[in-house]
């Protein structure tokens, strides 16, 4: 009986004793937090993606809650009606953000761009792009490995085994951007989603001249101008021998795209657009070459037919044979 | 007989293919491409313009930084243009595209076979020649030689060690550049241990070249202060810190240059191509290159002037064997599977490998059992197993901390890992991130010293 009286005792004195100590110590040092920092983070999605540029949303919210104006810091998940969210708790005017989506500026399907050779090291576009220029010969293009789909934290991107090349889910993709660095290429590119979701891209950066960008890939952009030509914004520029679209300046009218010889210049969310052009192609061409340019001759407007028909599933992604 | 007391394995030397085969020299090309940077450093600022006509030795390009290196013609012709062209790995590089035109040579070469045994130049005007000439380091890294030759303010040299060991599996060409030329190595050595100012030079040869190790010896007998090591078999022995523990018992730094030990290491192709230049008179234009493999028809050590593009060497040797898998580009341990052989020889260009099918693929790769074989090999005593998952799980710093810049590159852990782990892809990998990360902190460490003042 005394042993428990003892024990109760001893237990009991030092756990007041300690609490007393704590109590003391806390009321020392005690962290003067800004409460706004919860309110914020609570909005905030929690992904922790860091597509902010911050640690993670905590520290995003930190960040908020110090600066004077919202500029320059934007939750690219949550896009414009978090920050309008986080603006309202901080009474600061939230920036207008355009949400973005990330693209894949590389057209070098496996039907494209057939193998030169077989890449045995470690699947990783990283090592790949470190070793060599990859197992099609282009120097700019997809390598294929995946690093973007690893990197991605929403699984917005996949590979597609039939181009080898990756595809975003623009539904899932919260333009974090964190594919946009893992790609060691630099082909994926933050673009505006751009209204009802469409936008024109230039879906290649191959430097080489037009022959020898087309001698590796057909869907190769080869730097000819014609978009540029016909741009009524002027949104297009062409340097080393790729063309640029300028997504500030573009107003997706798509006068561009037919003038593309190799395909590289695709309007991106039309469902329409193969059965447009593949219901009516000589009114198109037609009005084309009376209308753009004389250059446009028919063996062109041919090519762009072929390119726009659509695409038999190609079985050639299987892996090179030296044989 | 020493070695290097950290790590190392033991791959089967393969050399009996293209060992003693005499060096034959490779005719001319119809054009010759030559890179502008065939040296580590800055590419050479080309000195010609299209259309000029060129002689064999005729300085093409000068050195474009302390780093570099001057290019010179390895044929005579006319320049067609100045443009890029794609090495065997697809990148681009500088180069300066010449028609063949004759043999037509710079008339201050000497083209005897006469060996020229006295030099009674000052130090500084040997190193001036060598600078001249465009010699790098032929065993591999291209690092530019008068660079090494001038050691640092402070630091001085006191032995001059030859790298006569080709430590890589099948490359012969530095084995029969010794017993052909080593009277000229010999000359070569004196030569450079003169522009150092020293009096000692220890020639390291792997005992599996005894014929070398035999010429070379007989002839150190005749020298003052040159010596011949001969070295058990292992790889890397021909890595330079590793060749220093080996010759002469010295442990270079973390970190450090060979020189802070007082050693100076040359390769035997360097040094005959030293002597080249400062007797003869004659830039570095050629270099000897091994091609070799199981299935190729004539394996041997081909003379081949830098241009040249390496499918006429390939079809002196008798074309692509049929089985061929892999082509590699250097030895088998640290060369590079090329992508074409759309490629010109130059400096760094020590053999060509050809590997059959069945012997040119990776195995299954499987976890890794914490073996620590990988850990025993490196002979740079670094942990591979840990730097190549920390370099999966981007742990930059952490890398750094292990020490991942001392990696030589030399690829022993993963030849010798029993679950064929991809270790030095990843170390690789990480430690370019690492070196960047490096040179990005002393750029700004040196803005802010500068804005400071």
């Amino acid at each position: 009986m005394d042993l428990i009286i003892i024990s109760l005792l001893v237990l009991g004195v030092t756990g007041l004793v300690a609490a007393i100590l704590l109590f003391f110590i806390a009321q020392k040092f005690k962290v003067e937090e800004d409460p706004r920092i919860d309110e914020v983070q609570a909005v905030l999605p929690g992904a922790n993606c860091g597509g902010c540029g911050f640690a993670g949303c905590r520290a995003l919210a930190e960040a908020c809650t110090k600066a004077s104006s919202l500029d320059g810091l934007l939750c690219p998940v949550g896009g414009a009606p978090v920050m309008e969210k986080v603006g309202a708790i901080l009474g600061m005017a939230a920036p207008a953000g355009e949400p973005k989506v990330a693209v894949i500026r590389c057209n070098g399907t496996c039907e494209a761009r057939p193998k030169t050779s077989e890449y045995n090291g470690t699947r990783s576009c990283a090592i790949m792009s470190a070793m060599y220029v990859g197992e099609s010969g282009c120097a700019y293009g997809c390598l294929g490995c995946g690093d973007c789909v690893e990197a991605c934290a929403f699984g917005a991107l996949k590979m597609n085994p039939e181009t080898g090349l990756p595809e975003v889910d623009e539904n899932l993709c919260t333009s974090c951007g964190k594919c946009v660095k893992a790609c060691p290429r630099h082909i994926i590119e933050l673009r505006k989603k751009g209204e009802n979701n469409q936008r024109m891209v230039v879906k290649c950066l191959n430097q080489d001249k037009g022959p020898a960008a087309k001698k590796v890939c057909a869907n190769a952009c080869i730097g000819c101008g014609l978009c540029a030509k016909v741009c009524p914004q002027e949104a297009i520029t062409v340097a080393n021998n790729v063309a640029y679209i300028d997504f500030d300046k573009c107003v997706v009218c798509r006068e561009c795209e037919p003038q593309c010889p190799t395909g590289a210049l695709w309007g991106m969310g039309f469902p329409e657009r193969l059965s447009k052009t593949a219901a009516a192609p000589a009114q198109e061409t037609e009005a084309v070459s009376t209308d753009k340019d004389e250059k446009f001759d028919s063996a062109i407007a041919a090519k762009i037919q072929a390119i726009k028909t659509p695409r038999a599933v190609f079985p050639a992604c299987l892996p090179y044979n030296n044989k | 007989m020493n070695t290097f007391k950290i790590g190392g394995v033991h791959p089967k030397d393969n050399k009996l293919y293209s060992a003693h085969q005499p060096i034959i020299e490779c005719g001319l090309p119809k054009q010759a491409i030559i890179p502008l940077a065939q040296h580590i450093g800055a590419p050479a600022k080309p000195v010609v313009q299209k259309g000029d006509k060129v002689k064999v030795g005729q300085l093409i390009a000068e050195a474009g930084g302390f780093v570099s290196a001057n290019v010179h013609s390895g044929v005579s012709g006319t320049v067609t243009k100045i443009d890029v062209t794609t090495d065997a790995w697809g990148m681009k590089m500088p180069a300066v595209f010449i028609d063949v035109e004759g043999d037509e040579w710079m008339e201050d070469i000497n083209r005897t076979s006469d060996v020229l045994r006295e030099c009674a130049m000052e130090p500084k005007e040997i190193i001036d020649k060598i600078a001249k000439a465009g010699i790098v380091g032929l065993g591999g890294a291209c690092f530019p030689t008068h660079v090494k030759l001038c050691p640092p303010p402070g630091q001085k040299a006191e032995v001059l060690i030859v790298n006569g060991v080709e430590c890589e599996p099948y490359l012969t060409c530095d084995h029969q550049l010794m017993l052909e030329h080593g009277e000229e190595i010999m000359i070569g050595i004196q030569i450079t241990m003169r522009a150092l100012g020293i009096n000692r030079a220890v020639i390291g040869i792997e005992k599996n070249k005894p014929d070398a190790i035999a010429r070379m010896t007989e002839l150190a007998h005749k020298a003052l202060g040159i010596e011949v090591k001969p070295l058990k078999l292992k790889y890397p022995q021909g890595g330079e810190k590793q060749l220093i523990d080996a010759c002469i018992g010295r442990q270079v730094a973390s970190g450090a240059l060979p020189i802070s030990v007082g050693a100076v290491v040359d390769n035997v192709a360097t040094i005959f191509a030293i002597y080249e230049a400062v007797q003869k008179n004659k830039p570095l234009i050629s270099r000897v290159m091994t091609v070799t493999g199981k299935s190729v028809k004539k394996p041997g050590n081909y003379l081949v002037r830098f241009g040249t593009p390496l499918a006429q060497v390939i079809e002196m040797a008798g074309g692509i064997p049929e089985d061929t898998g892999k082509i590699i580009g250097g030895g088998p341990m640290m060369g590079r599977a090329m992508n074409s052989v759309d490629m010109p020889a130059h400096k760094r260009t020590s053999g060509l490998l050809f590997l059959p099918e069945d012997e040119s693929r990776r195995g299954e790769v499987a976890n890794c059992i914490r073996c620590g074989k990988c850990v025993t090999a490196c002979p740079m005593g670094l942990e591979p197993y840990l730097l190549s998952r920390m370099s999966e799980l981007k742990m930059y710093d952490e890398m750094e901390q292990h020490n991942v810049m001392d990696c030589i590159d030399c690829g022993c852990c993963m030849f010798t890992c029993p679950s064929h782990r991809p270790l030095l892809d990843y170390i690789r990998s990480g430690k370019g991130i690492v070196g960047g990360n490096i040179r990005a902190r002393q750029a700004a460490a040196k803005a802010a010293a500068e804005a400071k003042k």
